[in-house]
């Protein structure tokens, strides 16, 4: 009873998130802020681990390829692949759900426990609107994030293959070409689409609907980055059961 | 003025308000007093509309704020200024910007009129000189003062504080009361105050509504209150020992 009590506030959460709109010059500042928040302030761990994971990828791939037969092309084909279809876009966004989840939870749940959000409240503000919403409009510049952890992991796996003597820079290079499809990317960013709405939601309903005082802010936190990535990886097995197993 | 008719709020099976029926004046400080766990916060947040009661109706001058619809209370909210226990300032703006926030979201002035405005209400304070400052850096009286100076920059026409006085010094409790007072006397705005403090009884309780177990026990003055028969109201009255030594040396004096 308790879970489906807690599905239609999280659904009622985001009715009232798109209604009761905050003066349109506040609401303005408030996406740049989040998006500075949330989106630049992550570019730097996203960027770090992205190019880090990249390069292991691509030692791996080498690492485990003694046929003789199999071309070096494969190492590059691989790191592409493993990348674009699931490490940046799944494996980020897990991270994300720690970083950015967390910091979403505690910063409402802190609103909550001193009182803030009854305050907004108060004075006739929309606090869902005020709070959330513009945390929506700015995790739609999420795959922006994802787009550069795409690039520069496929660039830390170039580095890592060519530079550790594993593969040639021409068959690399010729590897990430092999085989592209362009629809994978298409699949990657709806995917990452899917998982900014959950990463800037789920916390946020863990945040609002706290109860309690600062260890229950910590208790809030842990849970929805808990939950935040049991639904991120069940979204992605349904959009990948969706778009690419037909 | 704010009426309150037959008003019932209970969570889960426990009624914490018994069906409470009052009125609070306009250019009076009234008070809800009792002891901890007599509904009074409850009763506060049933008025301002963060909890919705089971039954009863709250008449902001005449108009039930169960048939407004939801854009009217909205607008009635912008009438409302509120002086939360722990202050509620944003942490993450600067006083300035925390006074300037109800004129921001409700008016279209200009932002040199906000902030004239703002300094005006920060003067009235007594609080010049912190507008660059976070809510972190500064008391807790005075962060109370900018909370009063939150609630008053847009001119509302009812002012509801609960527990001004927590966590303050008995020097700076006064300051905070003293203010309250004066603005409502000097605004004629409706204010309700929500206190266990009997300090605040004797400095402004010009009206008192006393609270015990949800119900409304006593209705009165800051005269009557030393003057009343009325058991509970005695006793929680003279809990303190100073007031049972005040009250002695009247008995002697008498």
């Amino acid at each position: 009873m308790g879970y489906l009590e807690d599905i239609g506030t999280y659904f009622l959460m985001l009715k009232r998130t798109f209604s009761g709109f905050t003066k349109a010059g506040v609401l303005k500042e408030l996406i740049f802020k989040e998006i500075d928040d949330l989106i630049i302030g992550s570019l730097g761990i996203v960027g770090f681990i992205g190019f880090f994971v990249g390069g292991v990828i691509t030692l791996q791939t080498a690492l485990n390829l003694t046929n003789p037969l199999i071309p070096k092309t494969l190492i590059g084909f691989a790191t592409r692949q493993s990348i674009i279809l699931e490490f940046a876009p799944t494996f980020i966004s897990i991270i994300m759900a720690g970083k950015v989840g967390s910091f979403i939870t505690s910063s409402i749940g802190s609103m909550r426990v001193t009182e803030q959000i009854d305050a907004l409240e108060v004075m006739g503000i929309n606090s869902l609107n005020y709070l959330v919403f513009p945390k929506i409009i700015a995790m739609l510049t999420y795959p922006f994030l994802i787009a550069i952890a795409m690039f520069l992991g496929i660039f830390g796996g170039l580095l890592a293959g060519v530079y550790g003597g594993f593969v040639s820079m021409d068959e690399f290079v010729q590897g990430i070409q092999q085989e592209f499809i362009p629809f994978h990317l298409a699949y990657a960013f709806i995917k990452t689409f899917v998982f900014a709405f959950i990463l800037a939601t789920v916390p946020s309903w863990h945040g609002y609907y706290m109860k309690g005082g600062a260890l229950e802010v910590g208790k809030a936190s842990t849970k929805s980055f808990v939950w935040t990535s049991v639904l991120i990886i069940l979204a992605n097995y349904i959009i990948t059961q969706l778009l690419l197993s037909a | 003025m704010i009426k309150v008719d037959n008003l019932k709020k209970q969570f889960g099976n426990e009624e914490i308000l018994k069906g409470i029926t009052t009125t609070f004046e306009k250019g009076k400080t009234n008070l809800i007093i009792g002891q901890s766990g007599s509904g009074k916060s409850v009763m506060l947040k049933c008025l301002i509309g963060l909890f919705k009661p089971e039954q009863g109706r709250i008449y902001y001058d005449d108009n039930a704020i169960q048939d407004m619809d939801e854009e009217q209370q909205r607008v009635l909210r912008e009438e409302i200024g509120m002086l939360f226990q722990g202050g509620a300032l944003f942490d993450s703006m600067t006083i300035e910007d925390n006074v300037m926030f109800p004129l921001r979201m409700f008016t279209k002035q200009k932002r040199a009129e906000m902030l004239e405005r703002v300094n005006e209400v920060l003067n009235r304070v007594e609080l010049d000189g912190v507008n660059k400052k976070y809510p972190a850096e500064i008391s807790g009286g005075m962060q109370k003062r900018v909370s009063i100076a939150r609630a008053i920059v847009n001119k509302p026409k009812y002012l509801f504080c609960d527990e001004p006085n927590s966590g303050l010094d008995p020097k700076t409790a006064t300051v905070i009361d003293n203010l309250i007072q004066r603005i409502t006397h000097e605004n004629d705005i409706t204010t309700i105050v929500v206190t266990h403090d009997m300090n605040s009884v004797m400095e402004i309780g010009e009206r008192i509504n006393f609270l015990k177990n949800g119900v409304l026990v006593w209705k009165g003055t800051q005269e009557d209150i030393f003057k009343t028969d009325n058991k509970d109201v005695t006793d929680f009255v003279y809990s303190s020992d100073l007031f049972k030594k005040i009250r002695d040396v009247q008995n002697k004096t008498n």
